[in-house]
């Protein structure tokens, strides 16, 4: 009970701006009598997320197969950037081939490729929508888990050597628990950019029933306040999937600065 | 076996290589033997190659010429036999690891059975009389509990020679003085052998069985000074005429070895970066 209060307190200023604002900004629609497709009001938004909730644009079931996307390119991206990042680590000759040439293909709008993607895998497949969420997500786990694997101190490794611990012993118990919290950060960044790669996919062409589809078919027929709705849907999976992150580290790197500082006194 | 030194160095020279071809002879004509559970102190200047020479004993770098060898061994052989536990200036904890599991470390590496290891750690605690912390976190301890932590995880394989490398250099003086006692104590119920740079005399002085006194450019032993202190030492040591007189020898032994010259800025450099891992 007194924990649940000391949290209230600590974010009751977070709260308070958030109800401040829906409220500002409900209160603005109406005094000033801005037409709903210039800005909806927070209350027919509301409305809209009721109706179309699993009737009409069917809100819900669309933010699953969104999330399942998302959730999919996420973790194949994760994947795919601790494999090159281990690698890279163990061969460090690797690294002037692969940074280079994975900075490079980062520097390409991934989402320009949707389009291309919808092609390769099939628009309706929910794979070409996992693919650009990959291809997102990789390059941040890379480089931070990569970052990770090798700014060991220089002590650390002496220690080691004076335990005549071999190459895999200084990598399981130094180098990955080293990389933990940099995966971490990686991660975090990537539920961002799984879900912008997934939506931006669906924009394309894809399942009907998706969250990018509501936004696109809803606009196109003039109901803002459904594709509204679907904004809020898609902050809020964005949302659950960092807060899902940010509970793993809580789990699983107590000891680090970023977690422990976190704790509410 | 009882009179074979534990380590022996024999015309042992350590050069480095610089930038632009040039060398830098770091230590010339190092010759000592250190008898089994005597308590060195190697003291210097800044840049006299104490720190080389330690991290030579321990296999860290090796010697451009000379030999290092260890229980009758060379040096790098000792090294995979786990002969050595070694304490840097810094606790060298791992963060992620509580204070039992950074002790546990070294043996879980030698693949100890369980029941066997949680005993040892446990005993290894109790002697750094840290049993209560085993749960803690290195973030959770003052720096002299940091740096006990860390001598508990350097005996926690009983080697033969614990290697310290200035670990109580970035001690507040109380803290420091502790400290020294608690070593003591450690290396009169373990009889193991120490071998401890620093560049507090006084340290020094009321640790050692003997100090080898260096000087830079380059880096030798200048002369080897008999502590004959009585032991048990404590407070009372600290206190005595004999300590104070002690004190000066070593103080004049450094002064005459390099008639008060600077310290060697660049060797001191080079030594620092071989520790950052930089060259080496």
């Amino acid at each position: 009970m007194r924990r649940a209060l000391a949290l209230l307190r600590h974010n009751a200023p977070a709260i308070v701006v958030l109800v401040g604002g829906i409220a500002l900004w409900e209160a603005t629609i109406r005094g000033l009598s801005i037409r709903a497709f210039i800005l909806p009001a927070p209350s027919s938004i509301a409305r809209a997320l009721g109706e179309n909730w699993t009737a009409g644009y069917q809100i819900l079931p669309a933010a699953q197969a969104t999330l399942q996307e998302a959730g999919g390119g996420l973790i194949a991206g994760a994947l795919l950037g601790l494999a090159v990042a281990f690698a890279v680590a163990r061969y460090p000759s690797a690294r002037d081939i692969v940074l280079p040439v994975g900075i490079a293909v980062n520097a390409i709008p991934i989402v320009a490729f949707a389009p291309l993607a919808n092609q390769w895998f099939g628009s309706q497949s929910v794979y070409s929508k996992m693919a650009i969420s990959a291809a997102l997500v990789f390059f941040p786990i890379m480089i931070n888990v990569l970052r990770g694997l090798t700014s060991v101190s220089a002590s650390s490794v002496e220690l080691m050597r004076s335990y005549a611990a071999g190459e895999m012993a200084v990598l399981v118990k130094l180098r990955v628990p080293n990389a933990l919290p940099f995966f971490l950060t990686g991660l975090k960044i990537g539920t961002t950019l799984s879900l912008i790669g997934a939506v931006v996919g669906e924009y394309f062409g894809g399942l009907n029933v998706a969250l990018g589809r509501v936004v696109v078919e809803s606009a196109s027929t003039l109901a803002f306040e459904v594709t509204w709705a679907a904004i809020v849907v898609v902050s809020a999976v964005g949302i659950l999937m960092y807060l899902a992150v940010l509970a793993a580290e809580r789990v699983l790197i107590p000891w680090h600065p970023s977690v422990r500082g976190e704790r509410v006194a | 076996m009882t009179d074979q030194p534990v380590v022996s160095l024999a015309g042992v020279e350590k050069e480095f290589a610089l930038s632009g071809g040039t060398t830098m002879t770091a230590l010339t004509g190092i010759d000592l033997d250190l008898r089994r559970g005597e308590f060195v102190s190697l003291i210097g200047p800044s840049g006299c190659g104490k720190s080389t020479l330690l991290r030579l004993i321990g296999d860290l770098t090796q010697p451009t010429t000379g030999t290092v060898t260890v229980n009758g061994k060379p040096a790098p052989q000792a090294r995979l036999d786990r002969d050595y536990g070694m304490v840097f200036q810094a606790p060298v904890l791992f963060d992620w690891r509580t204070v039992e599991e950074n002790v546990r470390l070294p043996l879980e590496l030698t693949g100890q059975e369980r029941a066997a290891r949680d005993a040892r750690v446990r005993e290894m605690l109790e002697l750094v009389e840290l049993p209560d912390f085993a749960r803690h976190y290195p973030y959770q301890l003052s720096g002299g509990m940091q740096q006990r932590v860390a001598i508990a995880r350097a005996l926690a394989f009983s080697p033969a020679i614990l290697l310290m490398d200035e670990p109580f250099g970035a001690l507040d003086e109380m803290t420091r003085e502790r400290m020294n006692s608690e070593v003591l104590r450690i290396w009169e119920q373990t009889g193991i052998t120490v071998v401890f740079v620093t560049h507090s005399i006084p340290e020094a002085v009321f640790l050692s069985s003997r100090v080898a006194v260096m000087s830079a450019r380059p880096g030798r032993i200048t002369q080897i000074v008999e502590i004959d202190l009585p032991r048990p030492r404590g407070l009372e040591t600290r206190e005595s005429r004999r300590y104070f007189e002690m004190v000066t020898e070593v103080r004049e032994a450094l002064r005459g070895g390099d008639g008060g010259a600077a310290p060697d800025a660049s060797l001191a450099s080079i030594e620092r970066a071989e520790a950052e891992g930089v060259i080496g």
